[in-house]
């Protein structure tokens, strides 16, 4: 009882600091507002102006309809060349793609005898690499089947395949990246509030201050979790419903309630790692440093920038550990394939195991770290 | 008399504080002049004008016969002064050892190594830091840093000496040995004008002239004896009270001791205290007994010894040796009770400066768990008794230090407790707020029998105490009364007591008698001869160069930064960041069951992206297992498939994607259609028709200078220029931030060192660490990811050594903005990082952008390092293709080196 009531002061007093600490609060506004906003616009991943230069050694109105079908946003009006400046510039990189159109192009056409064209992708691109070669002969195709008349040329295929994408069915890339930059900012936060909170209690020399208090380390390091989680689950509320929900107009899945308790349980991690990163610093600057240097590998290794499948089985295991790792997961399951309780239960008590380790890990830390 | 600095009408704010107000004055040259005054008056803004460290802001000032607002005459000028800020070591390097330093002002000052090593050796011997030259400055103590500090500003025989508060904090042997020091160099050098600032009166007394200070303008001045007469006072510190004005003296009155009455309670006892920090024994078996009620006072220099005692005492800090009681019981960190006995206020503010007055004596209140109704009695008492009432809702860092010494009191007295633990409660309080301060802890002694442990370094505090220890070096000299300690070795004053008593167990270095030739000769004639210093120095630049160097190798933290990030956070981007999509799962929905549905699904089966899972047995399951993330392909082929097929119906066939990654759907769908595209042509094929007549065109499609299209081998390319970037600029951005912070960089200010020598001197060492990083990254990517470089390896060292320098020059840009090191290290991260992985081409080529991204991506650095560093690596390109990115890097420097010069000032504002 006493405890919780000390836990419950100090925990009003961080709250009360935080709000006369201007930097933090434009931190947090910011992070949950505009960044989400940016990170929602960014640039898909499907050929988005790509540079392609084109050899048209057939000059013939077939070889023109191709050159004409490239257009903007998905490509940059093509660079007419010829086959010299065509490698120079893949080489300098002012072209990602390079189509050679042969002579007699249309005449093969008309004639019905098959004509090679020959498409270079400067692999080195790879995030276009692959889409954009694909869109390009599906363009092709289309166009060299439309040249012969057709003008529905699937309608004569044996077998047709319709692919749909569920959950996003326009596979809009704002909608993915809005709500992953909320759970990047929710981590990013966590560990940031925490473990400032720490070293400046250090920095001010309040934290001996309350050591010689009736209050104990573990009354402390509650104070600081529940009142800098309760911060960041708050902004994240709001911005869910205000920017992602509301502005970007990204529609939600699942229960908000259900991914917010997630969200809690994984601010219970974090936060815990907050103050132990806090501890370890001995000073801001340090801590800024370490901070940088655990946030780039959770952001990235996590499964909320590319997918955890393709990373090396023991890159995999190692994240296990991390408590993003199931927060991304989490997540994804309730924001965009709306899940429920029974779906994200495992992902639950992940959070819950490494968030309870990670805590009492802290604190026996800072408990050392005092004395 | 003829004077070294005239002001006129000299103000200086800083906001809405007016730090200086108007001040006229003349200074008096080749004399020793003191500025008295408690802290917060302006005596180190005045100080730091006239030095040319800060910059003027309103009035005229002369200082050595030429004008201070103007830059030539400041360069002139400065080698003919020096200036020793506040603060033990302030402008020192801690890392350095003793002749690093000495060398670093030294060469600073254009001495060639003759020279200086003459000049250290006479400096350092009459000193008596001779034995000490190769100790790290941050491993001195704190008189041994004042001398250091004497030195460094000595070593270019000055004209004009500045000295802020040199001795405060510093135990009074080596206070004396100071002056004396002082006073030697002055006989040798009697044109010398030294100007000091200082709170201890009795240390002013034997100035020449005094300038007394309040509240940013003059009280009085004059030689001491003028301002003893003028106020009729027997002490400075009287004369000191007598000049401020009447309404800030009108509640004082002298103050009256009691005598105590002894009890036989004994409320604080130690036996053979112990503490030791690695090799350091800070506290070395203290005894002591404070009986109930006593003003128990431990009088030592900063680092003797006393705050450690009091943090044991407090269950702050566990001891290794001995025991300590309080009430007879042993100090136990994990009792919580006796915790409500104790009050404690530690030697710098402590409390929550972001509340109120109020909500701390809230906070502290409820944890406590005082009962509301007696805290609201408790809370009025204390805000009468020490006048609170009108601060209550004001933020404790707005106040001045007396009120916040009395907050602090205030705060640990308000759960009543029974002993006070107090630590140098008094620093940098006015005279008259600190016997305000005495006056309250005497009530509490003597009427409500509270024990009060105190700690000073004011002996006219100390004599009020009803005992005390001397300390020194972690040990208790003596105890008794301060009369019986002055009887014990018949001195007049606690001072020369204490004195004697450090003699006897004198660890300090002696310096030389006085018997000695005096140190520098020809000192004088130098210092005027020396002329002015040339406009460009590159001895001044290697100078800021190598001292960088060292710091940085012996910054555990930062070198660490610097090897260890880059190569963790090349495997972590490398393994990370990967563009392929492989073992991606499926399931069929198969309603047809045929032989050639299956076959169907052979080609998805067979295909090294795909990994099946069971079939699925229904749509519930389908949508199940997509939502769990079980599968991210469905695929469901119709009922009667394989007979639709055969008469030309054109069944279709549907797949499911999960879209929440749209990027991973995006691939996955151009494997979809690949994998059908296949299964018409093996179709056509079966039925012997001419594939041409399916596809009339045949489209040859190669991927250059990555045939499989690997992440690996395109991102290894982009993540160097990634790395180079960030780490570099981070590391060059807290290097001048931290002299910032830290305070050395006020020897940029009053030294001759230009900027542009401060700044290329900070850049080459990360230059050297860039390109150390760049020889590991290469290295890393042949031998490790199996990445080699295909085009000349040399080329892409020239290209990366102009890319660190454009990246450390950008560092050195931010830091010119930028005053603290969290600010600069969040605003690197964003000023690197952001431009770098998304304007830049790293994922995305830059084309794909519009507007001002574009035009980020075209003008920031890491794009055309980027480009080469992708040319030389997989497209084995050479000079003649790269050399306008080379071109652009090149012209990138002197425009980032240009806008940082515009960025640094000269003197702090």
């Amino acid at each position: 009882m006493r405890a919780l009531v000390n836990i419950l002061h100090l925990g009003l007093k961080e709250l009360r600091t935080l709000i006369r600490d201007p930097a933090m609060m434009v931190l947090i506004v910011y992070a949950f507002s505009l960044s989400i906003y940016s990170s929602s616009t960014r640039i898909p991943e499907t050929p988005h102006r790509a540079t392609i230069a084109i050899v048209d050694e057939d000059r013939s109105p077939a070889s023109q309809r191709i050159v004409d079908a490239f257009q903007e946003p998905y490509f940059l009006p093509p660079t007419l060349t010829d086959a010299a400046q065509m490698d120079r510039g893949m080489d300098r990189g002012r072209f990602t793609f390079t189509l050679n159109i042969p002579p007699d192009f249309q005449h093969d056409l008309i004639r019905g005898t098959q004509t090679t064209l020959q498409l270079n992708v400067d692999a080195t691109q790879v995030s276009q690499a692959f889409t954009g070669a694909g869109a390009i002969q599906q363009i092709i195709n289309e166009e060299v089947s439309r040249f012969m008349g057709n003008d529905d040329a699937s309608s004569q295929l044996p077998v047709q395949a319709i692919v749909r994408a569920v959950f996003n069915p326009n596979l809009t890339e704002s909608w993915f990246g809005a709500v992953n930059e909320i759970i990047n900012q929710i981590t990013m936060l966590s560990i940031i509030l925490t473990g400032a909170a720490v070293i400046r209690e250090r920095e001010h020399g309040t934290i001996e201050h309350l050591l010689v208090m009736p209050v104990t380390p573990f009354e402390i390091m509650a104070a600081k979790v529940w009142s800098m989680g309760l911060v960041v689950l708050l902004a994240a509320t709001l911005s869910l419903y205000g920017i992602v929900e509301g502005w970007l107009q990204v529609p939600l899945h699942g229960s908000i309630t259900l991914f917010l308790f997630g969200a809690a349980l994984h601010l219970f991690a974090t936060t815990s790692m907050g103050i132990f990163l806090g501890t370890i610093a001995r000073s801001m600057p340090q801590l800024g440093l370490l901070i940088i240097l655990i946030l780039i590998p959770l952001q990235i290794l996590s499964g909320g920038m590319t997918p955890r499948e393709s990373m090396p089985d023991f890159v995999q295991n190692i994240m296990l550990l991390a408590p993003t790792t199931h927060f991304v997961e989490l997540g994804q399951h309730i924001l965009f394939r709306g899940a429920g309780l029974w779906v994200v239960w495992p992902q639950l008590l992940a959070l819950m195991t490494i968030g309870g380790v990670f805590f009492l890990f802290a604190l026996s830390r800072l408990r050392k770290s005092m004395s | 008399m003829k004077s070294i600095a005239s002001l006129t009408g000299i103000s200086l704010r800083y906001g809405q504080t007016h730090a200086l107000k108007a001040l006229t004055l003349e200074i008096p040259a080749q004399c020793m002049v003191g500025l008295i005054g408690p802290d917060g008056v302006g005596k180190s803004s005045l100080m730091a004008l006239i030095a040319g460290a800060r910059k003027l802001q309103q009035g005229a000032l002369q200082v050595l016969g030429g004008d201070m607002a103007s830059t030539e005459h400041r360069r002139l000028t400065c080698p003919r002064i020096a200036y020793m800020p506040q603060g033990l070591g302030k402008n020192l390097y801690p890392t350095l050892t003793v002749r690093e330093n000495l060398e670093f002002f030294g060469r600073l000052f254009g001495q060639d190594q003759q020279e200086r090593e003459r000049r250290i050796q006479d400096l350092t011997r009459s000193t008596g830091l001779e034995a000490f030259t190769e100790r790290p400055a941050g491993k001195l103590s704190g008189g041994m840093k004042q001398k250091l500090g004497l030195c460094c500003a000595l070593i270019h025989d000055p004209d004009l000496l500045i000295l802020d508060e040199p001795t405060t904090g510093v135990d009074p042997l080596s206070r004396n040995q100071f002056w004396e020091l002082i006073a030697r160099i002055r006989t040798q050098r009697p044109t010398m004008s030294v100007l000091v600032a200082t709170a201890y009166m009795d240390e002013a007394q034997n100035f020449d002239w005094l300038i007394a200070m309040d509240a940013g303008a003059v009280l009085a001045e004059g030689p001491p004896q003028r301002l003893l007469e003028k106020t009729a006072s027997a002490t400075l510190e009287e004369a000191f009270i007598q000049l401020l004005p009447q309404e800030k003296r009108q509640d004082h009155h002298e103050l009256h001791i009691p005598p105590r009455t002894p009890s036989s309670d004994i409320a604080i006892e130690a036996h053979g205290l112990t503490k030791r920090f690695g090799n350091f024994t800070a506290v070395d078996h203290v005894d002591f007994r404070i009986e109930r009620g006593e003003i128990f006072g431990f009088l030592g220099s900063n680092g003797c010894g006393k705050s450690t005692t009091m943090k044991m005492l407090t269950g702050l800090l566990p001891f290794d040796e001995g025991d300590a009681l309080l009430f007879g019981q042993p100090v136990d960190p994990n009792n919580l009770a006796t915790r409500r006995r104790v009050g404690y206020m530690s030697q710098a503010f402590s409390l929550y400066s972001e509340l109120t007055v109020r909500q701390n004596l809230d906070l502290h209140a409820r944890l406590f768990q005082l009962p509301e109704s007696r805290y609201a009695i408790r809370r009025e008492q204390l805000f009468s008794r020490f006048q609170l009432h009108e601060v209550a809702d004001q933020l404790p860092e707005r106040l001045p230090l007396g009120i916040r010494q009395r907050l602090s009191l205030a705060v640990a007295v308000l759960h009543e407790p029974e002993i006070l633990i107090l630590d140098e409660p008094t620093s940098g309080v006015d005279p008259i707020a600190r016997d305000h301060f005495w006056q309250l802890l005497i009530e509490m002694s003597r009427q409500q029998g509270v024990t009060i442990f105190i700690s000073t370094h004011f002996m006219n505090e100390a004599l009020r105490c009803d005992r005390i220890s001397l300390m020194h070096a972690g040990q208790v000299l003596d105890s008794d009364t301060p009369q019986a300690l002055m009887a014990k070795r018949s001195f007049q004053t606690l001072e020369e007591t204490f004195i004697a008593y450090l003699e006897e167990v004198n660890d300090t270095p002696q310096p030389a008698s006085g018997n000695e030739p005096p140190p520098t000769p020809v000192a004088v004639e130098q210092g005027h001869g020396a002329g002015a210093p040339p406009r460009f120095s590159l001895r001044r630049l290697f100078s800021y160069a190598r001292r960088e160097g060292m710091e940085l190798r012996r910054d555990p933290i930062r070198a660490t930064l610097a090897l260890a990030g880059t190569l963790v956070l090349m495997f972590i981007i490398g393994y990370g960041i990967t563009m392929d999509v492989e073992e991606l799962s499926f399931a069929v929905l198969d309603r047809d069951q045929t032989t050639t549905s299956q076959h169907y699904t052979l080609n998805l089966t067979g295909s090294r992206y795909f990994s099946e899972q069971p079939p699925l047995q229904s749509y519930d399951d389908m949508e199940q297992r997509l939502q769990r993330g079980a599968i991210s392909l469905a695929v469901e082929i119709p009922p009667n498939f394989g007979r639709d097929l055969k008469r030309g119906h054109s069944p279709e066939v549907g797949f499911w994607i999960d879209g929440a990654m749209p990027s991973r759907a995006n691939t996955i769908q151009g494997y979809v259609q690949g994998i059908h595209t296949t299964y018409l042509q093996q179709l056509a094929q079966e039925a012997g028709v001419n594939s041409t007549s399916l596809a009339p065109i045949d489209i040859a499609l190669r991927y250059r200078y990555n045939p499989d299209v690997q992440s690996l081998p395109a991102m290894v390319p982009a993540v160097i220029p990634l790395l180079l970037m960030m780490i570099p600029a981070m590391l060059t951005a807290l290097g001048v931030v931290r002299e910032k912070e830290l305070g050395s960089i006020t020897n940029f200010y009053v030294t001759p060192v230009t900027r542009l020598e401060f700044l290329a001197g900070k850049q080459l060492p990360y230059v050297a660490m860039g390109m150390f990083n760049f020889l590991l990254l290469v290295l890393l990517s042949i031998f490790i990811f199996g990445v080699p470089i295909k085009g000349n390896l040399l080329l892409l060292a020239l290209g990366a050594l102009l890319y660190v320098l454009c990246a450390t020059g950008l560092g050195l840009l931010i830091s010119s903005i930028f005053s603290s090191q969290i600010a600069a290290i969040f605003g690197t991260a964003i000023v690197t990082l952001v431009p770098a992985v998304q304007f830049s081409g790293m994922l995305h080529p830059i084309s794909s952008l519009e507007g001002a991204s574009w035009l980020i991506g075209h003008l920031y650095p890491t794009g055309h390092f980027l480009i080469i560093s992708r040319g030389i690596f997989s497209k084995a390109l050479g000079f003649s293709d790269l050399w306008p990115y080379f071109a652009a890097l090149f012209v990138t420097i002197p425009i980032v080196v240009a806008l940082s010069l515009a960025g640094l000032k000269k003197q702090e504002r």
